[in-house]
């Protein structure tokens, strides 16, 4: 694995793709009509950090969820193309998929309160979660999650691992789900508003970790915010989305280069400290942008 | 000239958990003042003080030169008003926009509602098509823009904010900063503003406070904030944080770990009665 | 067809518009929403076709009997199978089992409708006012409401009409005493949850006085599940009327009560089956169609579906 190419901080799919992502299209049927959640979303990942941007509704949840295979059942998902790793993931049975999620393409959710089991200690969760990829001694297991919390920068790995998760804060909350979402090594890490929850000092800490471990391990990393100022501190890449659909794609170095109205809008809106501007100026949304 | 809100060394204890250590803070008539720290820094928690919704241990509470006694009076209702952080909370589910609006004034029996709720409308820029909206008709802007116009309908003084924008996306925030201020402007209304968000109290706010785990770190201008002058370690962390990820700074090998933070059940039950101010953003899907 | 359908369309529009123009636009599109809501469960529908078709009968007695409930042929009439000039037969008095059968709907929604005119409004008091007030009054209120709860519905109606005298009145009454209970749990479960939400807050922020918080914003949260619960337990009512008809303590012969008709019709039961089995069919089919109602109702009201 070519982990050093990517570490680079290369834009673009530095040996080959991870992932391909071709037109997808997510819609859920309703009572009287149908919604569009995704409406084409074209993209390719190398093993580099991507962002996707968006406010709510604008399909960035949808798109990784729908990577996952974790869209709601009765919602349709079409793609010309979604391959991971040269495998089709639609082709891919039930079973292969559920091989492949946790052991190859991981996902971390915005609040580990309600990701992580409340009646199972975090050790046990972690060591669970190794066990069902690898087959691995329960002794060699335990070592390992040690070691996998001792990455992810908690100071005494021992006490962590028999805690409950309302026994600790959120951002080791935050970190024992990091930890519980790497052990097992996957290739592709789906981070859906990883620090959302987090306060803004403990969020950088564990964005922190999370990039020292993305570069690490050489993993391709989506990460979905709507905060465009931390994606675009912390990713390669961004994509920026509205209405179910791509309208920007950009080197996050470049975001204040920003085409598209939308992203210039998205920027343009928020206050800055040390900029004296009232009122904000405001998003005027086109129909257009949209179509 | 009398500060329109004088708190001297306010103290609130959650089951043993000092929530509030003794804060004092001044706010001038007309101006607007902001309470920055992370969850549990105890900013909710003093402006819930402040509302009458957390009880005080104590410590005074002066406002407009009357000092608050246990029980709160009509009339500091209809002085101070409260915009809750959550507008898909804040709006009871079974009633129409026009419906709570109505129920300030019917509690405090002002007459006129037709033309009240009518302008109030107009002035959060929603006007007559959203009156007899039921709120899970609206959207996030919208809900927190009726919240406006219900703190308003009374016609306070003093506005307390508690974060009224970290549940909304960037753009819709951006509206509904610019309403308040433009609603303060006409009205002179003194402001006390709780956010995490360092940015947006500084665009709001001429003075502000810095919080952290119920005591106050420091007090300083915006204007201090925006050129760097600043008294304490912590308030520069949060200065830091708030340009976005920085990836040199973030080496782990040279940073301090943090605290490891445990928490203490005491401390658990004070943060379940504060609001989590946490940055959360809830998504909700679209409609 | 499609002259006749043209208004219906704008109609409905109407109804479901985004932006009603007066109050009275707003409930009534609510309404609608909530009603079609409940169109979508057919066994809902099903179960208030029931319940039309109860009330029906019940209004309409005097046209629907074709003989006397109260007297009968005892010369010539006893215990006849069911037959063209007495469609379910009749009992050991000679009366007309499907004339009982009509007259004794109106006993059964009377029962029905005063126990739940009595009981639910206790109960919301009761519970909103133990949930929002909270501390001693809680306590107290709720160990009252332990207590009734503690004995077996049947047996507590019993010794109350043991007590107050047989009739129906007081079996409405002795009903009505042992079915608040449970909602008043229910109420307060739901107070519970809706005491800390923020609304409340803002009321209270405004002002309120604790009397208007829990009259006006936290009743109407409780109502729809209440009416739920109240729904499912009036087929529970038919039977403990029924019940307490059956020992002799409910209605007073000659009252065509559908319990006191089994009553009357057990001694019979192996030979003259009909005279039990026809108030027993009336009774199954009410029974399920309140609870059928009921569950559509559920669907149709949950605050969790609606506020979407």
């Amino acid at each position: 694995m070519n982990m050093r190419a990517t570490n680079m901080g290369t834009a673009g799919a530095a040996g080959g793709n991870l992932l391909e992502v071709n037109d997808l299209r997510v819609t859920y049927p309703t009572r009287t009509n149908v919604v569009h959640a995704l409406r084409g979303v074209s993209f390719l990942l190398g093993r580099e950090r991507l962002g996707i941007v968006g406010e709510s509704g604008s399909g960035k949840s949808q798109t990784g969820r729908a990577i996952m295979g974790l869209t709601a059942p009765r919602a349709e998902v079409t793609a010309r193309r979604l391959e991971f790793d040269g495998i089709d993931l639609f082709a891919a049975s039930p079973r292969q998929r559920r091989k492949l999620r946790g052991k190859r393409i991981a996902m971390i959710l915005q609040d580990p309160k309600y990701s992580l089991d409340p009646v199972m200690t975090i050790g046990r969760q972690i060591l669970e979660t190794l066990r069902t990829h690898e087959k691995v001694s329960k002794a060699e297991a335990r070592e390992r999650v040690l070691d996998m919390l001792a990455a992810v920068q908690i100071r005494d790995p021992k006490r962590v691992y028999g805690l409950h998760p309302h026994e600790v804060s959120g951002g080791m909350g935050q970190r024992a789900m990091i930890a519980m979402m790497l052990v097992a090594g996957p290739e592709l890490l789906i981070a859906d508003e990883p620090t959302s929850a987090l306060d803004v000092t403990v969020q950088l800490e564990v964005l922190g970790i999370l990039d020292q471990l993305v570069a690490e391990r050489g993993m391709g990393l989506i990460f979905i915010s709507h905060d465009l100022r931390l994606v675009s501190t912390f990713c390669d890449r961004v994509i920026v989305m509205y209405a179910g659909k791509v309208v920007e794609e950009l080197k996050a170095s470049e975001l204040s280069q920003a085409k598209h109205p939308y992203t210039q809008g998205l920027l343009n809106c928020m206050p800055k400290i040390g900029s004296d501007r009232h009122p904000l100026p405001v998003l005027a949304r086109k129909a257009e942008w949209a179509a | 000239m009398t500060a329109a809100l004088y708190v001297e060394g306010l103290e609130v204890v959650f089951n043993l958990f000092r929530a509030l250590k003794g804060v004092s803070v001044t706010v001038e008539p007309g101006e607007s003042f902001g309470l920055v720290g992370e969850s549990g820094s105890g900013k909710s928690t003093l402006l819930r003080a402040i509302a009458g919704l957390a009880s005080v241990a104590s410590g005074s509470i002066v406002v407009n030169g009357k000092t608050l006694g246990r029980r709160r009076d009509r009339d500091f209702y209809r002085q101070v008003q409260m915009v809750f952080q959550d507008p898909y909370g804040s709006l009871h589910p079974r009633q129409t926009v026009d419906r709570l609006l109505q129920e300030p004034l019917a509690i405090h029996s002002i007459g006129d509602s037709e033309n009240r709720i009518r302008r109030a409308l107009d002035e959060v820029g929603l006007g007559n098509g959203f009156r007899f909206r039921y709120s899970h008709q609206l959207s996030g802007g919208q809900r927190q823009r009726v919240a406006i116009a219900r703190a308003l309908i009374l016609e306070p003084s003093i506005l307390l904010l508690d974060e009224p924008t970290s549940a909304l996306d960037a753009s819709v925030q951006a509206e509904v900063l610019n309403l308040l201020e433009q609603v303060r402007r006409d009205r002179k209304l003194t402001f006390l503003m709780v956010s995490h968000d360092l940015a947006v109290i500084n665009h709001m706010c001429e003075r502000l406070m810095v919080m952290q785990n119920g005591d106050a770190v420091e007090q300083l201008a915006a204007s201090d904030l925006a050129s760097g002058r600043v008294g304490q370690d912590y308030t520069r962390r949060l200065l830091k944080a708030s340009e976005g990820f920085a990836r040199g700074r973030q080496s782990p090998s040279e940073r301090n770990f943090p605290e490891l933070k445990i928490k203490s059940i005491t401390k658990q039950q004070g943060e379940h009665d504060e609001t989590r101010p946490g940055p959360g953003r809830i998504e909700r899907p679209s409609a | 067809m499609s002259a006749v359908e043209q208004p219906t369309m704008s109609r409905r529009g109407w109804l479901l518009s985004e932006r009603p123009a007066s109050r009275w636009q707003a409930s009534l599109g609510r309404a609608y929403a909530t009603w079609r809501r409940f169109l979508a469960n057919r066994l809902g529908v099903f179960g208030l076709f029931i319940i039309i078709v109860l009330l029906s009968i019940a209004a309409f007695a005097d046209q629907l009997a074709t003989y006397s409930p109260v007297a009968g042929d005892l010369k010539n009439a006893r215990l006849l199978p069911p037959s063209a000039q007495h469609w379910l037969g009749t009992d050991d008095l000679g009366r007309d089992i499907y004339s009982r059968i009509i007259y004794g709907s109106r006993l059964t929604l009377v029962v029905v409708m005063l126990v739940a005119v009595i009981a639910a409004p206790v109960g919301l008091l009761v519970g909103t006012v133990a949930g929002y007030a909270g501390g001693w009054t809680d306590s107290v209120l709720m160990r009252v409401t332990d207590i009734f709860l503690a004995f077996p519905k049947l047996i507590l109606a019993l010794s109350f009409v043991a007590a107050l005298g047989p009739g129906i009145e007081n079996a409405v009454l002795a009903i009505a005493i042992t079915a608040w209970p449970p909602y008043a749990r229910i109420a307060r479960a739901e107070t519970l949850t809706v005491r800390s939400s923020d609304y409340i807050k803002v009321v209270q922020q405004m002002g309120a006085s604790p009397f208007r918080i829990v009259l006006r914003h936290i009743m109407p949260m409780c109502n729809s599940s209440l009416i739920v619960r109240v729904t499912l337990d009036m087929a529970g009512i038919i039977l403990t009327a029924a019940g307490l008809g059956f020992v002799g303590l409910g209605a007073q012969p000659p009252l065509p009560e559908w319990g006191a008709m089994i009553a009357s019709g057990r001694r019979f039961i192996l030979d003259q089956w009909w005279v039990a089995a026809m108030p027993g069919m009336a009774i199954l089919i009410v029974s399920l169609g309140f609870n059928l109602l009921g569950e559509g109702l559920r669907d149709a009201l949950d605050p969790r579906s609606s506020d979407q």
